[in-house]
C-alpha cells in the first residue's frame, strides 16, 4: 500500500533516504545546504533510520568524507546545492574515476556572482562532462522515484558510477505537493544492499584505490570510466521496468508530451516542464498543434531516442535555464547535435530563461510556441525570455 | 469553487505565513484535493515583509508558476498594506481581501484602493488574548475558510494538532483551535 503526503521535494527525497537507510550520510550543516539532510538528520536522531550523520567542515570535506566512507565498502550519500557543489567539485570531479557509486541530491540553485539563492540551472550544468550520471525530475514525485533508480544504477557491477539526482531550488524543493510513498518493504527489496566486489575494510583482499597513473595507464582508465557510462541506458530501462512494478509508472530517457502530431515542440527540463504541459492543453484545446519533450536522463545523453522523437516535428524551441557562455546553452547544444545525423532537421531556436530564479509564466511559453509556429526562428541566436529590455 | 483556487498571504517574517499557507494546503490535502504550498523566499530578517502562496485543485496540479492572480489574498499585518501592493492582481469582482486589523474595511479600502470585498478581523487581538502572542496566522484561516468555504473547518483543526501537538503541547493546540473558531464566528458571512 502506498501513502499520499503532503511533502516538499527536498522533504520527498529524505523519504526516499530513509527507505534507502544509507550506512553513512555526510554534510555541512550550513547555507547553501538543503533541508534535505535536516529532514533526515531527524530521522537518524528519531532512531527510524540506522545511518551513521557525519557533519563536516566544508562541503569540500563533506565530499571528501563521502568519498572514504564510499570506498571503505558503506552506501553512502550527501546533497548539495550551487555554491555548495562548486565548493566540492575537486573530489565531485574524481569520484566517477574511483568508480564510487555515490548517489547524490542536487537542488538546482544558481552561482554566485552575483549572490543569488534562486532556481537556475548553473550548478550541475558545470559538472555534465565529469562522468556523474544525471537525472532531472520535474516534481518532488519524480525526485522521490528517480533516487530509487539513482541508486540501483550507480551501484550496477556494470556501471559503478555516481549519480545525481536534480529537482529545482524553492519551485519543487521547498513547494509542498501531494506525494504517493511507495510501500516501505517493497522498496527496501527493490533497493537492496550495496555489495561492493572490493572495498578498503575488506582486509582479506587489499586493493588500492585512487593510485598515481601517468600517461601508462591514465587515458585507458578514463576509457573504461566511458564503457561503464555507456552501460547505463540500457540498464536505466531495465531497472525502470523493475521499479514500474512498484509504481506502476514508466521510466523513459525523456517524457514526450502530446508531441507525435506537433506543429512545434519545446524542450526543457524540471518543474517549468509542468508549466509547459498546461500550456500545451490550453493551445491544443485553441487548435493549435504543440507538444514538449522534457529530458530526465541528461548524463549520459540518448542522443538516438531524441533524434528519433524530434525528427518529424517542423521547428524544435530549447528552453535552458542556465548559460554556456560563449557557447551554445547546455540543453540547446544537445538538442542540436542529436538532430545532426538527420538528412532533413527540424528548424531550431535557442530560448535562455529563469536565470537566479527569475519567474517563467504560462503566458511565456504560449509567445515562444507562437514564435516557433510563426517559422521566425534562427538557430544561431540565443533568445531570452523574461529578460528586462 | 473554481477548478483552482489560489490564494496569497502577505505578513512579516515571524508571523507565520508559511506555516499559514502549509496549514491551509495540508487542510485541503484532507480533503482529497491536490495542492501546493509555497513560499517567496528573500533575504529574510524577521519583521520584513513575507509572501506565501496555496494552490488548492480537484485536478492534478502540473504548473510552477508563481501566483499572480489569486482569488484570494491574507494581509497579516496592515502596515504592508501601506508598502506592499497587496491587492495587485486581485480580481475587484470576485477576489477577497481579508486583511488583520483593528480599522474599518473602508479604512482598508482607503490605504489598498482595492474596491471589491474587504474583510477585516483583529487576528492579533484574538492571538495576543489567547496565546500571549502575536501570531495571526490560524485565526486568518479561520476568516478566509469561513467566507470562501475553500476547506472545512474541522480539517484545519485536525492539521493544527498534527503539526503542533509535538512540539507546542496539548494545551497551545487548544489555544491555537480556540483562535481559529473564534475567528470564524466574528467574521460575518
Amino acid at each position: 500500500m502506498s501513502t499520499w503526503k503532503p511533502l516538499s521535494g527536498t522533504q520527498a527525497v529524505a523519504e526516499a533516504m530513509r527507505q534507502i537507510n544509507p550506512d553513512v550520510v555526510v554534510a555541512y550543516p550550513i547555507t547553501p545546504q538543503t533541508p534535505i539532510v535536516e529532514f533526515f538528520a531527524q530521522y537518524v536522531a528519531n532512531g527510524i533510520v540506522d545511518t551513521e550523520t557525519i557533519p563536516v567542515e566544508s562541503e569540500h570535506s563533506a565530499m571528501s568524507a563521502t568519498v572514504g566512507a564510499a570506498a571503505a565498502g558503506a552506501r553512502v550519500m550527501c546533497a548539495t546545492a550551487s555554491q555548495g557543489l562548486a565548493l566540492m567539485w575537486e573530489v565531485v570531479a574524481a569520484v566517477p574515476g574511483l568508480r564510487l557509486p555515490i548517489v547524490m541530491p542536487v537542488v538546482n540553485r544558481a552561482l554566485s556572482a552575483p549572490i543569488n539563492i534562486h532556481c537556475d540551472h548553473s550548478d550541475t550544468m558545470g559538472a555534465t562532462t565529469i562522468g556523474w550520471i544525471q537525472i532531472f525530475s520535474e516534481n518532488g514525485q519524480e525526485a522521490y522515484e528517480n533516487m530509487l533508480l539513482a541508486i540501483r544504477l550507480a551501484e550496477h557491477p556494470d556501471i559503478l558510477l555516481p549519480a545525481m539526482v536534480m529537482q529545482d531550488g524553492f519551485i519543487t524543493g521547498h513547494s509542498v505537493e501531494n506525494v504517493e510513498i511507495f510501500d516501505d518493504d517493497k522498496v527496501k527489496a527493490f533497493v537492496g544492499e550495496r555489495n561492493p566486489d572490493r572495498y578498503l575494510l575488506d582486509t582479506e583482499h587489499p586493493y588500492t584505490i585512487g593510485p598515481l597513473a601517468l600517461p601508462d595507464y591514465y587515458f585507458e582508465i578514463k576509457r573504461q570510466q566511458e564503457e561503464a557510462m555507456r552501460q547505463v541506458k540500457k540498464i536505466y530501462l531495465e531497472t525502470g521496468k523493475e521499479l514500474s512494478k512498484i509504481t506502476g509508472k514508466e521510466y523513459p530517457y525523456f517524457e514526450s508530451y502530446k508531441l507525435d502530431d506537433a506543429d512545434a515542440a519545446i524542450v526543457v527540463l524540471s518543474s517549468t516542464a509542468g508549466t509547459a504541459k498546461d500550456t500545451v492543453d490550453k493551445m491544443r484545446a485553441e487548435g493549435k498543434k504543440v507538444g514538449l519533450l522534457k529530458p530526465k536522463l541528461f548524463r549520459p545523453f540518448p542522443y538516438k531516442e531524441v533524434r528519433t522523437a524530434l525528427k518529424d516535428i517542423p521547428v524544435v524551441g530549447v528552453l535552458d535555464r542556465s548559460m554556456a557562455f560563449g557557447a551554445y546553452a547546455p540543453v540547446y547544444a544537445e538538442i542540436k547535435n542529436a538532430l545532426f545525423e538527420l538528412d532533413k532537421r527540424p528548424k531550431l531556436q535557442s530560448y535562455v530563461f529563469g536565470l537566479g530564479g527569475k519567474d517563467i509564466f504560462k503566458s511565456d511559453i504560449e509567445k515562444a510556441f507562437n514564435e516557433l509556429l510563426s517559422g521566425e526562428v534562427n538557430s544561431e541566436e540565443e533568445r531570452y525570455i523574461g529578460l528586462r529590455g | 469553487m473554481k477548478e483552482i483556487y489560489e490564494v496569497r498571504m502577505h505578513a512579516r517574517a515571524g508571523q507565520g505565513a508559511k506555516s499559514g499557507s502549509q496549514l491551509l494546503a495540508e487542510s485541503a490535502f484532507k480533503l482529497g484535493k491536490w495542492i501546493q504550498s509555497f513560499p517567496e523566499y528573500g533575504s529574510e530578517r524577521r519583521g520584513a515583509p513575507t509572501v506565501s502562496y496555496t494552490r488548492i485543485s480537484d485536478k492534478q496540479l502540473r504548473t510552477h508558476e508563481p501566483i499572480v492572480n489569486p482569488d484570494a489574498v491574507l494581509v497579516f499585518d496592515q502596515g504592508i498594506a501601506g508598502s506592499v501592493p497587496v491587492a495587485q492582481g486581485l480580481c475587484e469582482k470576485h477576489g477577497i481581501l481579508i486583511v488583520n486589523t483593528t480599522k474599518s474595511a473602508e479604512e482598508i479600502r482607503k490605504i489598498t484602493g482595492f474596491n471589491g470585498k474587504i474583510y477585516t478581523l483583529d487576528a492579533t487581538g484574538i492571538s495576543l488574548k489567547l496565546l500571549g502572542i502575536d501570531a495571526p496566522n490560524v485565526p486568518m484561516l479561520g476568516a478566509l475558510i469561513k467566507v470562501t468555504d475553500v476547506v472545512s473547518i474541522e480539517s484545519v483543526e485536525d492539521v493544527i494538532g498534527e503539526h503542533f501537538l509535538a512540539t507546542l503541547g496539548e494545551e497551545k493546540v487548544k489555544k491555537n483551535i480556540e483562535g481559529l473558531r473564534e475567528a470564524w464566528k466574528e467574521i460575518a458571512k
